[in-house]
């Protein structure tokens, strides 16, 4: 008898999420990437995203720390969902290559969550706080969210890079802190306008009530598309 | 012979993506414990673990290129791996190259062990496996894992201790020969356990403080890399 | 070629008695005192052994139901031959069903310039029991250590549960480097085989900076331990032993 992994577990036949439906035929869940600079505010919006959508969707996540576990710890403890629906992923101090040029522990990650919890509605995975240029393959995520925020300087938008100009929504997050920091938000609106034509931006303020409505409403949005078989992406909408 | 050495570069290419980014091969237990602080020091680990853990990944992907049963093979991983976090990491990876393998070179051969075994096989059993869709020869694969045991903890190193990555480059070469003479030997392993169907003639070089501190290692709470 | 062949044997039965009990060339067996069921075995040495160029082998059975405990009265000290020549150790264990058997010698010291091949081969029924340790030291105080490979093959119920060779010594690559013995000068292993393993597999432990215990994928647990000395590997030895359930 081999003692290491006594449990069975069904077949699976996807190598990406290429592939929209389960070995059993049913559609799995949409996978959303949420990537940014570090301490923009990704895992908070993260949190504020289970917390306002857990009531009525089958929720999971997976995190892409830099330091094992830090913010699937943060998740855990600040109970957003129960620990068997969050999956930290190791990423040998290279987020961006684990959600982008090598996404195979990801998509293990993504695959065990469906299928110790599953059916699920939405997976969320988070990268490690990394550069302007990690971004999420299409190989992984279904559409991605990229968070930058108001302190870290108004500039941000206008210099542009892959996360900024490309993602699917462009998040500026802390909005509250921008008139103590000097950053202007008119400015930031238009130069990411500049930057991603007709892509979606959000300003949010998670220390408000329910601050992380706009993100929910568009992932939602994201969620009817993909429920019915149409393209998830905004930029094919 | 061209398309084989190309595949041969592709699998052997640490941008191939199966997950090997994401784990130093002991490498950082080493540095934590200051077992490693320098390329002459880098340069005796990877020796340690090339003539060790090597030899024994070498030998069943080899074996497993040339058509032994995996299962037997992956029992027989198991039997040569003592370490519970060992294991469970040999057939993570398994299971990423698995991944890839099937995407890059779809085979029969390859759903088939995807089909019975969704919990993997050990990494180098499926290394064997994914050699022999792409049509690579048993000294071929046991080359390409030779090297990987070789080239993770050397690029962890570069990470860890900001180690200048030329020297790391250099210290890899210089372990060629080694790797060729690992490589032949694993190779005549191979053939004879294919000759007889016995596992017992599979190297079983065991390398105690690699056994000792993966152990360790998987119960770190903060860590850089998977193992 | 020169040097001594010899073959130990010892075979214990169920009503505590030594159907077999011969000692050959550097081995001499004694009967010791045991408590309960059990037989003990003392391994003494009668000539300084193994030299290189000997052949020496010991085979002990335990049948089953019986309940045998082998230990030596000293460390086994590897030498260097007059010819050069590499000496080889192999031994033999077969555990039957509902069967004990505690296998705990002195360790193996390997001396300068010796070269030495010990091949140990455990067979435990499912139903039985084991206890084993083997412990080696890299030379004398003060000295470089002699050559050593060493190979331990675990089958229980006839399938292999455990396989490692740990090699070092003069002409080994990298063995002193951080992923194999890291200049430790001492290193060892315990291994317990138990059928209750096989519902409830013991937890990994980790013993200080060098030594763990860790469940393996049959029924059986292994101690790896390296150390600085022979005390030093022996106390982690039984701390993993008392881990486990063993007091050695």
């Amino acid at each position: 008898m081999h003692l290491d992994h006594p449990e069975t577990f069904p077949h699976r036949h996807t190598w990406s999420s290429a592939a929209p439906t389960l070995p059993d035929g049913t559609r799995r869940a949409l996978r959303i990437g949420l990537g940014g600079p570090v301490g923009s505010g990704k895992t908070a919006t993260v949190a504020a995203l289970c917390r306002a959508l857990r009531d009525r969707l089958s929720i999971a996540v997976v995190t892409n720390d830099i330091y094992t576990r830090e913010d699937a710890d943060f998740l855990l403890r600040n109970a957003v969902l129960p620990p068997e629906r969050i999956a930290a992923v190791e990423t040998g101090a290279c987020p961006h290559t684990a959600i982008r040029d090598d996404i195979s522990a990801n998509l293990e990650a993504v695959e065990e969550l469906e299928e110790r919890t599953g059916p699920l509605d939405l997976v969320l995975v988070e990268s490690g706080g990394d550069n302007l240029t990690a971004t999420f393959s299409t190989g992984l995520v279904d559409a991605q969210v990229f968070v930058i925020d108001v302190a870290a300087g108004d500039d941000i938008p206008r210099k542009g890079g892959p996360g900024v100009t490309t993602a699917d929504l462009l998040v500026v997050n802390k909005t509250d802190l921008a008139p103590y920091v000097g950053s202007d938000l008119d400015g930031m609106a238009r130069d990411a306008k500049a930057q991603r034509g007709d892509l979606p931006v959000a300003f949010t303020s998670l220390r408000g009530e329910d601050g992380v409505r706009p993100v929910a409403d568009w992932v939602l949005e994201r969620l009817a598309a993909w429920t019915a078989g149409r393209p998830v992406r905004a930029a094919a909408v | 012979m061209s398309t084989r050495r190309t595949a041969l570069l592709l699998l052997a290419d640490g941008r191939f993506p199966a997950g090997a980014h994401a784990h130093s091969g002991g490498a950082e237990a080493a540095v934590r414990a200051g077992r490693i602080d320098g390329p002459a020091t880098l340069a005796a680990f990877c020796r340690g673990r090339l003539h060790t853990t090597g030899l024994v990944a070498a030998a069943l992907a080899a074996a497993a290129c040339a058509g032994c049963d995996p299962y037997a093979l992956d029992a027989a991983a198991d039997a040569r791996t003592p370490t519970p976090a060992l294991r469970d990491t040999a057939r993570k990876l398994g299971r990423q190259l698995l991944r890839a393998a099937r995407a890059t070179w779809p085979a029969p051969e390859l759903h088939a062990v995807a089909a019975t075994r969704p919990r993997g096989l050990h990494q180098p059993v499926v290394l064997g496996l994914t050699a022999r869709a792409a049509g690579l020869t048993p000294h071929d694969v046991a080359q390409a894992a030779a090297y990987d045991t070789v080239s993770s903890p050397a690029t962890a190193a570069v990470r860890l201790l900001s180690l200048d990555p030329f020297d790391a480059t250099a210290v890899l070469a210089g372990l060629a020969d080694a790797m060729d003479a690992v490589a032949a030997q694993a190779t005549a392993a191979a053939e004879a356990v294919l000759a007889t169907g016995s596992t017992d003639h599979l190297p079983a070089a065991s390398a105690p403080l690699l056994d000792i501190t993966a152990q360790q290692h998987a119960a770190w709470p903060v860590r850089l890399f998977a193992s | 070629m020169t040097g001594v062949t010899a073959h130990a044997r010892v075979t214990a039965a169920p009503d505590g008695s030594l159907p077999l009990l011969r000692g050959d060339g550097p081995f001499a067996l004694r009967r010791t005192r045991a408590a309960g069921p059990w037989s003990q075995v003392t391994v003494v040495g009668a000539m300084s052994a193994p030299l290189g160029g000997d052949r020496l082998r010991l085979t002990a059975e335990a049948l089953p139901g019986a309940a045998l405990r082998v230990t030596s009265a000293a460390a086994t000290i590897a030498l260097p031959g007059r010819d050069g020549d590499g000496a080889t150790y192999d031994t033999a264990l077969t555990v039957g069903a509902d069967a004990s058997l505690w296998w705990l010698p002195e360790p193996v010291v390997s001396a300068a310039r010796s070269d030495l091949r010990m091949t140990t081969r455990v067979d435990v029924a499912d139903t039985a029991r084991l206890v084993y340790r083997e412990e080696q030291i890299l030379g004398r105080a003060g000295e470089e250590p002699g050559r050593l490979v060493a190979r331990l093959v675990l089958r229980i119920g006839g399938v292999v549960a455990l396989d490692q060779e740990l090699a070092y010594g003069p002409g080994v690559p990298g063995y002193d480097g951080g992923a194999v013995l890291g200049g430790h000068r001492a290193v060892g292993q315990l291994l317990v085989a138990d059928p209750a393993f096989a519902d409830k597999p013991p937890e990994a432990a980790l013993l200080g900076g060098t030594a763990v215990v860790t469940p393996l994928a049959a029924s059986a647990a292994l101690v790896t331990a390296v150390a600085a000395d022979g005390l030093a590997l022996r106390r982690l030895l039984t701390a993993g032993a008392e881990h486990l359930g063993v007091v050695a």
